[in-house]
């Protein structure tokens, strides 16, 4: 071997390395790792239910129930498999809206209910202007779809 | 086959007067295209359905984050041919780019926390993706502060161009971390291969954006290059006839 060729072995063994240790480690701390835990996760006893935890997944339509007079609030959490039923107190980001991402930070009762100490509001990746947007519902009979197509809607002039 | 040209790569001279040359050819398009995507970002392009003006943002977010990690991509690189060719221009070259990718990774942080305040609701929270970022971050600090450490400029060279190799491995958990993890932060957009998540009015701006700021680097990284160039060489003879 050229001294050269030593040092490209070298180059490579500490990218093998240094990957192998990482996929390792990630690995191992998958769950600590892992920002949020969906309704299906906590449904099959993935989450760590005896300890906070945050929990996310949509907000399912028509299940958005707050409080007159005070900021007592209640929804559903859905990722289309299972449901997990949240109550928080307090003020929600203004993205929060139904199906839409949301996570919630707390601790899950005994009766099966979230109870949330903390709710952020989680935006996908889909940008378009609000009149496509309008478009993208009325087609779909006034429900924004999960993943909008945004060339099936009428382009803006601008 | 001849490696002539390759040899000459490796000739300070030469790189000092090529990127010398070259700068302004990357300054000035840089400079007008900066302009012009800021124009379209922020003026023409329409408000988004859900977080209204405040996605503009974005125009200046993601070309940062992008550049931040293709920097990193151009230093290691860079680092590694320094390392097997034993080539110093190489290692100067390695050395320019780190500061650069550093304020790219900082504004990256920066306007995604600034973001992140209205529409998660939150400026921090412990992600894979914010914090595979922000160790990005410590990477190129780590380089630089070890570069600044050690006066034996041979061995700062290795010792540095070792870091930034090892650090490689945090490019693909960046760009992964929102598809292996579940994270609050948005999968890509426009970085993907499917067709982007956003009409061509709002695209537009954002590609202007990240064209200019990749040869922004190129103009900023040649300018950093020939100053590194002539810290290096500074007892050379051929400085004494660039300088006159």
């Amino acid at each position: 071997m050229t001294p050269r060729q030593r040092r490209i072995t070298l180059v490579v063994g500490i990218l093998a390395g240094v990957s192998l240790a990482g996929v390792l480690a990630l690995n191992a701390f998958r769950e600590n790792v892992m920002f949020f835990f969906d309704p299906s996760q906590v449904a099959a006893g993935d989450a760590p239910i005896e300890k906070r935890f945050r929990l996310g997944g949509m907000v399912r339509p028509g299940t958005v129930d707050r409080e007159a007079g005070s900021l007592d609030m209640s929804f559903v959490v859905t990722d289309f498999k299972h449901d997990v039923r949240v109550v928080y107190t307090g003020v929600v980001p203004d993205l929060f809206r139904e199906n839409q991402g949301v996570v919630a930070h707390g601790r899950l009762g005994s009766n099966g209910v979230f109870v949330a100490d903390e709710i952020l509001a989680k935006h996908d990746e889909n940008y378009m202007p609000p009149e496509v947007a309008k478009a993208i519902k009325e087609k779909h009979g006034g429900v924004m779809p999960v993943n909008p197509d945004i060339r099936a809607a009428p382009q803006t002039g601008t | 086959m001849n490696w002539t040209w390759f040899h000459r790569l490796g000739s300070p001279p030469h790189i000092y007067r090529i990127a010398g040359t070259l700068t302004p050819w990357f300054a000035w398009p840089a400079g007008l295209l900066i302009a012009a995507a800021l124009y379209g970002g922020l003026v023409l392009a329409p408000p988004d359905y859900q977080q209204g003006e405040g996605f503009r943002i974005l125009y200046v977010h993601a070309p940062s984050a992008w550049l931040a990690v293709m920097i990193y991509g151009v230093m290691a690189s860079a680092a590694a041919v320094g390392l097997i060719w034993r080539m110093k221009v190489a290692h100067a070259v390695a050395a320019s780019c780190a500061g650069v990718g550093a304020w790219f990774t900082a504004v990256s942080l920066l306007t995604g926390m600034l973001w992140g305040k209205p529409m998660w609701g939150t400026y921090w929270v412990w992600d894979p993706r914010l914090t595979a970022q922000l160790i990005l971050l410590f990477l190129y600090l780590g380089y630089m502060g070890l570069r600044a450490g050690i006066d034996d400029l041979g061995r700062a060279d290795k010792a540095s161009a070792v870091l930034a190799i090892v650090g490689v491995v945090n490019i693909p958990i960046i760009r992964y971390s929102v598809e292996w993890w579940n994270s609050i932060h948005q999968a890509p957009s426009v970085m993907k291969m499917d067709r982007p998540s956003m009409p061509f009015d709002m695209l537009a701006p954002l590609l202007m954006m990240l064209l200019g700021f990749t040869l922004y680097f190129a103009a900023v990284m040649l300018v950093r290059l020939r100053a590194e160039i002539l810290r290096r060489e500074r007892t050379a003879s051929w400085i004494r006839e660039v300088l006159r």
